[in-house]
């Protein structure tokens, strides 16, 4: 188990290397930012000026490992348009973000577990149909037009909900849901094939032919079973799901990390825009290697590969 | 004749009836086609895609005003089934803010929306494909190299990403497909790598070694078409989800810029309505989402058709 995690790590790390690389590049894609940053009337003379100040006339190697070994100590730089540490920015729009995050994840479970458990007790019936019809519906809606169309519905029309804000939990109702169907079918889907393979295996016919309770079949043998796979997915989608929190933060104007990325885009503010994307991949990472770990923990034939 | 004793004797009586040509066994052509005329989300999907498809091709013909003609004495006039005395047959869909016929941008928007997610999965299918039938097929470290290039990229917030770039490297249609075609390879790499790995062992593989066969003719000749089924399956849920993209993204101010058609820049603009004129959001969105459930759906049915075994 050691070796393997051990073996895990070395490679977590060297993809963390690569997206690094990759996201410090993003400072030179637009050309260069010594011009950039001083827009179309500096002379020639400022844009030396602000090479220097900023250090882009040194070696790409150097910039890289200084950039680097400043944003590891936690030090993204400074936001030339907010006059503030980058830093700071993020950590206080971050927790926002994650909350969102946890109820859509919530939301997303709550419903595609018990649907696809469900589904898998009895296959091709008509709830097995209504959840692949779910599954199907769910990966063709658009989100941001999804979250729209709620906004009219339940906001506009119903006033039932507040379509803008973070004030209490009932304003991350529409964005978690907005947020989380997508992951829905993945999990569901996973879960009903999960159920379908262990309710017909050996152990739970033993299970039942010794008499034991049907729920207790099926939640304590069957289910604890079939749930490992959708944890570690789950853990995935909830990477995913912090990046595509863009559109849907933006629609309810939720002060989050996304909201802050789409804004940091719009002008330009190149060094959030790096943090951003480097920190929800950095995430992204040290999450997926928790999944390994754990289905390795779970499940030993894993370890040896 | 005696009844055949056992399976050896039953097939010999069957292949000789065969011979007589008593029995008309179906070709596998005609299982396929059974299957596919069978198969109502793949008539369903196909159908919708072929008329959305159609629309796209003949939009000069079809759409009754240019999409980007404004007019703003005939602006928001809604469509005909609202009970308004502004609703004309003239504008069947009605017009949008700035008086532009709602009927004809929904129609080119649908040029976009498909040369989008055709081209983009074009560009990711050719370099997925390329890594992932490398990887399955020569393994050891070439399959590892190639697992970390997509562990690394799938590390990538796809939608974060693409918006940074397009907003740094500038937004025409043609930098929008190839940032989206560079972004979405994963699922070919991930799909294409493991049925390689399933094929690669196979008889006719190593018999085509035995041959001497060059490891390119191998790769192209013999496992190729064997994991095409696979690939159209990708192909067509990546198409849907760079089109899906490329929504948000316009969405979001970054993708097609104005006065472009594209659904999701439609949907954008009408936003600011929506509160009086909430077709202005309805039309173009449900546009965008009978596409892509079309799209989603002939995938389905290719793979229930092609590998009835697979199915789940």
């Amino acid at each position: 188990m050691l070796i393997y995690a051990c073996k895990r790590f070395g490679v977590a790390m060297l993809v963390a290397v690569a997206v690094s690389l990759l996201t410090f590049s993003l400072i030179y894609l637009s050309g260069d930012p010594a011009m950039a940053l001083a827009g179309e009337a500096a002379t020639q003379q400022d844009i030396e000026y602000i090479r220097k100040f900023y250090g882009y006339d040194r070696p790409l190697p150097v910039q890289y490992a200084d950039w680097l070994t400043k944003a590891l100590s936690g030090n993204f730089g400074y936001s030339h348009y907010l006059r503030q540490d980058v830093a700071e920015i993020i950590f206080s729009r971050l927790p926002v973000t994650m909350m969102l995050g946890a109820c859509a994840l919530v939301f997303a479970l709550t419903l595609s577990i018990p649907l696809g458990v469900l589904a898998a007790m009895r296959p091709n019936t008509m709830i097995d149909r209504f959840a692949l019809t779910l599954a199907v519906v769910g990966q063709a809606l658009p989100s941001f037009w999804f979250a729209l169309i709620m906004i009219f519905w339940f906001g506009i029309v119903w006033r039932l909900l507040p379509i803008t804000g973070t004030e209490s939990w009932v304003n991350f109702i529409m964005p978690a849901v907005a947020l989380g169907y997508y992951v829905t079918p993945a999990v569901m889907r996973l879960t009903r094939t999960g159920m379908l393979e262990v309710l017909a295996s050996d152990y739970i016919r033993t299970a039942r032919a010794k008499g034991l309770r049907p729920p207790v079949v099926l939640f304590k043998h069957a289910l604890r079973n079939a749930i490992i796979p959708v944890v570690s997915l789950a853990a995935v989608q909830f990477g995913f799901m912090l990046g595509g929190s863009i559109v849907i933060e933006t629609i309810f104007a939720i002060n989050g990390l996304g909201y802050l990325a789409w804004e940091s885009i719009q002008r330009g503010d190149l060094p959030v825009m790096q943090a951003i994307v480097l920190i929800l991949a950095c995430f992204y990472i040290v999450l997926t290697y928790l999944a390994d770990m754990l289905n390795a923990f779970l499940d030993p034939r894993i370890r040896v590969v | 004749m005696a009844p055949p004793q056992d399976a050896a004797t039953e097939g010999i009586v069957v292949r000789a009836a065969l011979a007589d040509g008593a029995i008309i066994e179906p070709t596998p052509a005609t299982l396929l086609r059974r299957r596919v005329l069978g198969h109502a989300g793949l008539l369903v999907g196909g159908g919708v895609l072929v008329l959305i498809v159609l629309v796209a091709l003949l939009a000069p013909w079809l759409a009754p005003h240019d999409p980007l003609d404004q007019e703003l004495a005939r602006k928001l006039i809604p469509p005909i089934w609202h009970d308004s005395a502004k609703a004309t047959w003239t504008h069947p869909l009605g017009t949008d803010g700035f008086g532009r016929d709602y009927l004809s941008r929904l129609i080119y928007g649908a040029r976009i929306s498909l040369l989008i997610g055709v081209a983009a999965m074009l560009i990711s299918g050719v370099i997925g494909t390329a890594l992932g039938v490398t990887a399955g097929y020569f393994g050891g470290r070439v399959d590892m190299v190639v697992n970390f290039i997509i562990t690394s990229r799938l590390s990538l917030p796809v939608v974060l990403v693409a918006l940074a770039v397009v907003s740094l490297v500038g937004n025409s249609l043609w930098i929008v497909i190839c940032v989206l075609g560079l972004l979405i390879w994963d699922r070919f790499a991930v799909v294409m790598r493991s049925s390689t790995q399933q094929v690669r062992n196979l008889d006719y593989v190593a018999a085509a070694q035995a041959l001497g066969c060059s490891k390119a003719r191998i790769i192209i000749a013999e496992i190729m078409p064997n994991v095409a089924n696979n690939l159209i399956v990708v192909a067509t849920l990546e198409m849907a989800h760079a089109i899906l993209l490329e929504a948000a993204l316009s969405f979001l101010g970054l993708g097609v810029q104005p006065p472009q058609p594209s659904w999701g820049l439609m949907v954008a603009e009408g936003k600011g309505y929506m509160f009086f004129d909430p077709w202005l959001v309805g039309i173009p969105g449900a546009a965008l989402f009978a596409l892509v459930l079309a799209i989603n759906l002939m995938g389905d049915g290719v793979r229930d058709v092609t590998a009835p075994e697979r199915r789940n």
